[in-house]
């Protein structure tokens, strides 16, 4: 089975989609982890600003790339792994504190290595690091979010 | 333990959390976590999570729902801690 199938659930599940989709593939999941994989388009938008003429990936954009992998998709994981069945309905970064090492340029591959710190109470917290191409590690961090589940609701009609 | 010595235990275990000082400074057994001292729910995970580490107690999801003011947090405790 290829890696993104047996994780297709959780990418199905996140809440973004482009241009604010940093996951590609899922390349491990455990209850206490995951690592998982982006590649930055060079055409992205965000390049165009930052910098005027000297394109680097913004810093905020690598905090989210790290919580979209580190957090939420090992949150859905591990609220889907609960007992009763349970659908994620709100999400929200409480805290981040990264240190930025490396640059990342436009087109590089980058993957997200997180390790939970504890998930109680909804709040999920996360030692986060992200490594490029070189296995060089561009920036590290702990980020926590909060994560609201419950019981699947049919969609009202339109 | 008397209400006293719980109650500075539980002052010093939320500082680094509160937003409203003036709250904070005139924290008693009806102070309010969340309206009064303005600490977000992401925050009170960890004063919950600190407790349990001071105390030496487990707190389940049931009784952290409980726990959104002095009194009721010190309730919890007392019997936790006396079992």
């Amino acid at each position: 089975m290829k890696k993104n199938e047996a994780y297709k659930h959780i990418l199905n599940a996140l809440p973004y989609s482009n241009p604010f989709l940093f996951v590609d593939e899922l390349i491990d999941m455990k209850e206490d982890g995951v690592v998982g994989s982006y590649t930055y388009p060079e055409d992205s938008d965000f390049y165009k600003g930052h910098f005027k003429d000297n394109p680097v990936t913004p810093g905020v954009i690598l905090t989210e790339t790290m919580a979209q992998i580190g957090v939420v998709c090992l949150g859905i994981h591990l609220i889907n792994e609960e007992k009763e069945k349970k659908q994620l309905l709100q999400i929200a970064m409480t805290s981040s504190s990264i240190d930025y090492l490396l640059p990342v340029y436009p087109g590089e591959k980058v993957i997200v290595n997180s390790k939970k710190v504890y998930f109680r109470f909804g709040k999920l917290k996360c030692e986060v690091e992200m490594l490029n191409a070189k296995d060089e590690v561009v920036c590290k961090g702990t980020i926590s979010g909060m994560m609201k589940s419950g019981k699947a609701e049919p969609k009202p009609n339109k | 333990m008397n209400n006293q010595e719980l109650i500075d235990k539980l002052k010093k275990i939320v500082k680094p959390y509160i937003q409203n000082e003036e709250a904070y400074d005139n924290l008693n057994e009806e102070t309010k976590f969340i309206e009064d001292l303005k600490i977000n729910s992401a925050n009170l995970v960890d004063v919950i999570l600190d407790v349990e580490d001071e105390f030496d107690i487990e707190i389940g999801d049931d009784e952290m729902e409980q726990m959104m003011d002095v009194k009721s947090s010190m309730d919890i405790i007392t019997k936790k801690i006396s079992k």
